[in-house]
């Protein structure tokens, strides 16, 4: 809360029964709630389909039977945890029965997709802090377009860049690219317009070019702007690669993964590519947080 | 550098904003934009011309300082240029349709398919994204309340919650589709789940905006737990609750969208943004991505005016003319 300075840093231990011990709870609750549901939504196929056929059943035997029942409405935890950890040993990565090989598919494009993004929103950035025009002219409309669906026009990109004759990644790179590129231009002019104005001013009193205002100033001011826009952007391309798998029929990555999953029923395999894809959005994100340690850590101890 | 300089004259930058659109209309309905024509240089001379006076007015108008009204004008000039260029290049170079439509065709695909589209947004926006938008929401804050006096388990649940931004949640659809049917009740579900976490960390962290000397000040009132929440707390969260409403808003629309990407039935904005394209008639899906795109600002802009006068009082408004 306000001025908590005085008090030393909590230890280890209390921040595992401040911090550990709620998120366990939680998750340990969820966990039942998840069982319990199991048992609730697949009761009525499993009577129907397991049980009846055999004669009379006890309430284990349902239980058991919720358990173990042909393409479940809701597997059980374990069920997934299974199905994810037979994916990942019993095939070879390339195979795509591994879900590693769709992780990668999948990663690839939303990585190459961030860093164009990333890169192009930098750009934009600095042209629209630097030109009043750009500012009044073009701003305004990549603000407004964070209020529009703007992953609604992916198919429309997969069209054209389908008649052009691109496949594979740059399709589905292009459309990550696009999301990742508006929170990041958005933060960037955010961040480079953050020195206050004395501060600027000292620059203009060192006759600093306006490179190097823009290099020593501007620039590190933005970090702390541009790193919450690379997490939220990461995260959005991986939204756009994944759904730009699935009107190609593509044969590989988790968007598709999930569309044949439904395709057949197999609920299985959809709640485990979703888990997956849970664990690909989770690992970018931290990998996200790490690297904004790495560059601001020092910063933050001051 | 910066050398400052003297603001233009009004009435010069009228004149050009003026000639470049005169231009701009010569241009186009003269035979040099006819794609019969062959692309000379009095084609590209022209449309130089027309490119620098448009470059010029939108200068001009930005350099004016002044009401915010000439700010939005060169976005507005902005805009309509650039709409004016793709309508320009893709009928005098005739790109094909199915790589670019030309604006005049979107807008006949519009008027043409106008019964089809307004089913298909009653479908989407009507029924799944508002439904699930207020449900996902107020959700959210309802659990949010509940567990506002539960130190323990909004300790759990905001680390969680906050991780759930990071997922592609989105994925949920075709298991959505297996409970819920191919109906836009699978889709509501969708927006449900997208909507409820954003909603519930807002309101914790909304509800934790007023001041330790706020709240002390209604304790010495002997003023109860509610009525704390009702006259203090829940005021003082309202810009939170808002921002939470605007994020959702722009989520549903994605949600409900990309979720009919993933299978629906034969109507709906996604349904036919992605059945359209594989049959390459690109003007309707063109008219199906304005239609969302105007639904998502306009509902934002209507948060946003509705924000202003519940939460008039607070300074991240006032600050706002």
């Amino acid at each position: 809360m306000a001025t908590t300075t005085s008090a030393p840093p909590p230890s280890w231990g209390q921040r595992l029964t401040e911090q550990g011990l709620p998120i366990a709870v939680v998750l340990l609750f969820t966990m039942a709630l998840w069982y319990a549901l199991t048992v609730y939504l697949n009761a009525p196929g499993a009577i129907e389909r397991v049980l009846e056929p055999k004669g009379p059943w006890t309430w284990q035997d349902l239980v058991a039977a919720t358990m173990t029942v042909q393409r479940p409405v809701l597997p059980a935890p374990h069920q997934v945890a299974l199905d994810l950890y037979s994916s990942l040993v019993d095939w070879p990565v390339t195979s795509p029965r591994n879900l590693l090989f769709h992780v990668a598919v999948t990663g690839e494009s939303t990585l190459v997709g961030f860093v164009m993004g990333t890169l192009l929103g930098l750009v934009l950035s600095v042209c629209i802090v630097h030109s009043r025009t750009l500012d009044k002219a073009l701003l305004p409309w990549i603000v407004a377009s964070q209020s529009i669906p703007v992953l609604a026009i992916a198919p429309i990109v997969l069209v054209i860049l389908g008649t052009m004759g691109f496949s594979g990644v740059a399709p589905k790179a292009v459309i990550a690219m696009y999301l990742c590129f508006f929170p990041v231009t958005v933060a960037m002019v955010q961040g480079l317009r953050s020195p206050q104005v004395i501060e600027t001013e000292m620059m203009h009193t060192y006759a600093a070019t306006r490179w190097q205002a823009l290099w020593m100033l501007r620039l590190p001011a933005a970090l702390p702007f541009l790193f919450p826009a690379l997490r939220v952007g990461i995260a959005a391309g991986l939204v756009g690669a994944m759904v730009a798998e699935l009107p190609t029929g593509a044969q590989a990555g988790l968007g598709a993964r999930l569309l044949t999953g439904s395709y057949y029923g197999q609920t299985v395999q959809i709640w485990s590519a979703l888990v997956m894809s849970a664990f690909v959005g989770l690992a970018l994100t931290a990998a996200m947080g790490a690297i904004e340690a790495l560059v601001l850590g020092k910063r933050r101890q001051l | 550098m910066n050398a400052p300089t003297s603001p233009p004259d009004l009435r010069v930058s009228a004149l050009v904003v003026l000639a470049g659109i005169g231009g701009a209309w010569a241009l186009l309905i003269s035979s040099l934009a006819d794609p019969a024509t062959p692309k000379d240089g009095a084609f590209w001379g022209a449309t130089i011309v027309v490119a620098l006076l448009a470059v010029s007015g939108i200068r001009r108008l930005a350099a004016i300082d002044g009401p915010r009204m000439y700010a939005s004008a060169s976005a507005l000039l902005f805009g309509g240029w650039l709409l004016y260029f793709w309508q320009l290049f893709t009928i005098a170079l005739d790109v094909p349709r199915v790589l670019l439509p030309a604006p005049s065709l979107i807008a006949a695909a519009f008027g043409e398919h106008m019964g089809t589209l307004q089913s298909d947004f009653v479908q989407t926006v009507v029924r799944a994204v508002a439904l699930g938008w207020v449900l996902g929401s107020g959700l959210g804050f309802c659990v949010g309340v509940a567990i506002d006096r539960m130190p323990f388990l909004q300790r759990g649940l905001l680390p969680l919650a906050s991780l759930t931004s990071t997922i592609p949640l989105v994925g949920v659809a075709p298991i959505a589709v297996m409970w819920f049917g191919f109906e836009w009740p699978s889709k509501a579900a969708v927006v449900v789940l997208m909507t409820f976490f954003p909603m519930l960390v807002s309101t914790l962290a909304g509800l934790r905006a007023a001041d330790r000397l706020e709240r002390e000040l209604m304790h010495s009132y002997a003023a109860s737990y509610w009525r704390t929440l009702w006259s203090l707390r829940l005021p003082t969260a309202l810009p939170f609750l808002f921002s939470a409403l605007k994020v959702n808003a722009t989520l549903a629309l994605i949600g409900a969208i990309v979720a009919e990407f993933f299978g629906s039935p034969t109507s709906g904005l996604g349904f036919r943004i992605s059945t359209e394209a594989t049959r390459m008639n690109m003007g309707l899906v063109w008219a199906a991505v304005a239609v969302a795109a105007v639904t998502g600002s306009a509902v934002y802009a209507l948060l946003v005016s509705i924000e202003k006068r519940a939460a008039f009082w607070h300074p991240s408004v006032r600050g706002k003319k």
